[in-house]
């Protein structure tokens, strides 16, 4: 029976003469498509075409600017990994970068979370508050915390001026090879945590309230209701978030380049700023697509890490 | 009986343990949450503190409440930092990237929430992909082209601006606004249907006044990340009189490295319609930065 019903398939002539057909294949395919082509086209020409033409860049020797483009292979490769020293610096500094970011801003928002979700009175206004630097500029913030970290009239120097010292607090933190980076880091992330405190925040406020009672009444103490009940609560963005954290810190560039443009001396470089001025202050494009290229690898190592992690099941 | 009892007592017992634990905790959690608010605000009292100081006052008293209280920091760093251009500028590139994104990504959305045409499957995938590209795998290749545009064709560098930000903000806004459609019932669409509407008004009269809470998480969102945003204004406007207000402070403060007084006024500038509009709409912001900055 249902053979025979079954219609004729029609041939593209004849659906192009049937008017239903024409106006379904209309509604439902020519229309939403015409709907998304702004938006894919911007981003095709935006994103994936030089992404593509970035990788290719990587592979020659080309400057920028003129028609002199020869094709090298990996020799950029080679090159970033075997012969440019400062590369290795930025490279082991961006994951000094990673270690800070993946724990103080990590266990001060964890803490300062829990504090916030435990009180009533008050909350909304602690958590707008914590959250204003998340909504400065970041020229604006590094402005800011230039000032606050001179030697001679910022808080280092106040805090000797009260203690009698001189020149102890007060240094030029920015302005050392020792202090430069975790500087600029501490910088970032005073913008940066209560951002990641209100994910907490909201990921402890769908917990369960029977679930503590329950901790309780096994007399579990506020430790290990945290470790028990608040972290495997949180546990989808808190792992979420750390991947998101570790990808950015192969991304770091706004407060270093604000602040000290890699200085002194290289001591705060990482690859971003060190891409940044290769193609657009160094004429050395290939190189510095290359550069790119690289931080985009470690990017997707990461992402995939958290995929396979994520695949099997691992209880994190 | 006896359980029963037991049972009470120590949940009388707990009870009382509880409410004395919880208001000694509560103290301790308040002074931790205002030593953490104190280091959130002191720096930005710090700067509007300074910013009605004289640079006099500022040399003696760099971090304390002004003596004096002068207001011509104002009207000088406005002048100086030639903010009256760079602020439109910036209004400019804000508003147009929101509409461009409202409009683009409204459409978009809708065909990928509610007709789903095929090969729209590889296409979130392909926005999935896309979204974890780090700009610096293209931002090379992508001055070239920008640059190509600028100077043969002559295309204004703030309409290529502003499409590179509505560009790199696409999967943002199609990831929400399209979660936003598919959890909207479908019924009151086959209401109006049946009432005889036509497709474009079911979408224009029924599904995007309903999106409204998504197109305000995404305006926001994206105004504020345009408002903000450094690193692509830096790389691809290069003349002073197209600067958004972030790259022209910038060199602002390179110029005026000394005059604190002038540069803290120019930060309270660019600070105060974000902290305005923040004030008035704290709960959308805080809710649509947290879930755009999951989506991203």
């Amino acid at each position: 029976m249902a053979v025979l019903t079954q219609k004729k398939p029609m041939t593209i002539a004849e659906k192009f003469n049937d008017e239903s057909w024409r106006r379904k294949f209309l509604n439902n395919v020519l229309i939403p498509w015409i709907f998304i082509a702004p938006l894919l086209i911007i981003h095709l020409y935006v994103v994936a075409v030089p992404a593509v033409q970035g990788i290719y860049m990587s592979l020659t020797d080309w400057k920028g600017v003129g028609m002199n483009v020869n094709f090298v292979g990996l020799e950029n490769y080679r090159e970033l990994f075997f012969e440019d020293e400062t590369f290795g610096k930025a490279l082991s500094n961006n994951i000094l970068w990673m270690a800070f970011f993946l724990t103080v801003p990590f266990i001060l928002a964890l803490f300062c979370a829990t504090m916030l979700s435990q009180v009533r009175r008050g909350g909304m206004i602690y958590r707008s508050i914590l959250f204003v630097p998340y909504v400065l500029a970041s020229v604006v913030t590094a402005t800011i915390w230039k000032n606050l970290l001179n030697p001679q009239r910022g808080v280092g120097a106040a805090v000797d001026n009260i203690l009698g010292l001189e020149g102890v607090f007060g240094v030029a933190y920015l302005g050392r090879t020792e202090t430069a980076l975790m500087s600029i880091a501490f910088i970032d992330n005073w913008q940066f945590w209560g951002f990641l405190m209100i994910l907490f925040l909201a990921a402890m406020q769908s917990i369960p309230p029977v679930l503590y009672d329950a901790a309780k009444i096994d007399g579990a103490n506020r430790w290990q209701e945290f470790r028990h009940v608040t972290l495997p609560g949180i546990r989808p963005i808190l792992v979420f978030m750390f991947m998101m954290v570790a990808i950015f810190s192969f991304l770091a560039f706004d407060y270093i380049f604000l602040l000290t443009q890699g200085g002194p001396g290289g001591a705060s470089e990482v690859i971003a700023t060190q891409l940044y001025k290769n193609a657009f202050f160094r004429f050395q494009a290939g190189y510095g697509a290359a550069q790119g290229v690289v931080i985009s690898i470690f990017a997707g190592f990461i992402i995939l890490i958290f995929v396979t992690v994520k695949r099997r099941g691992w209880d994190i | 009986m006896t359980a029963i009892g037991n049972v009470s007592i120590r949940d009388t017992i707990l009870q009382r343990g509880r409410s004395r634990e919880r208001s000694r905790l509560l103290v301790f959690n308040h002074v931790v949450l205002l030593a953490l608010t104190a280091f959130a605000v002191i720096p930005l009292v710090v700067v509007a503190f300074n910013s009605v100081k004289t640079n006099l006052e500022i040399g003696q008293n760099p971090l304390g409440p002004p003596v004096n209280v002068v207001v011509e920091n104002f009207p000088n760093a406005w002048d100086k930092g030639n903010f009256a251009t760079t602020m439109s500028n910036s209004i400019i590139y804000v508003v147009a990237t929101i509409a461009a994104e409202l409009v683009f990504g409204g459409l978009a959305a809708y065909a990928l929430a509610r007709k789903k045409p095929p090969g729209s499957d590889l296409l979130m995938l392909y926005f999935l992909v896309a979204s974890t590209i780090p700009l610096w795998m293209y931002i090379v290749p992508l001055f070239v082209q920008i640059n190509f545009l600028k100077v043969k064709i002559g295309v204004d560098a703030r309409i290529l601006l502003i499409m590179v930000y509505v560009a790199t903000r696409a999967p943002l806004s199609i990831f929400l606004l399209r979660s936003y459609m598919i959890d909207l019932p479908t019924e009151l669409e086959d209401a109006a249907r049946v009432d005889g509407a036509n497709e474009l008004q079911v979408m224009t009269r029924i599904v995007f006044p309903l999106t409204k809470p998504g197109f305000l998480t995404v305006g926001l969102v994206v105004g504020l990340g345009v408002w903000n945003e450094f690193l692509l204004a830096l790389t691809f406007i290069h003349d002073p009189n197209q600067y958004p207000v972030t790259t022209s402070f910038y060199k602002f403060v390179d110029r005026f490295d000394r005059d604190w007084a002038l540069t803290s006024a120019g930060a309270i500038i660019i600070i105060f319609p974000v902290m305005v509009l923040f004030l008035s709409l704290q709960r959308q912001f805080i809710e649509g930065l947290a879930e755009g900055g999951v989506k991203l």
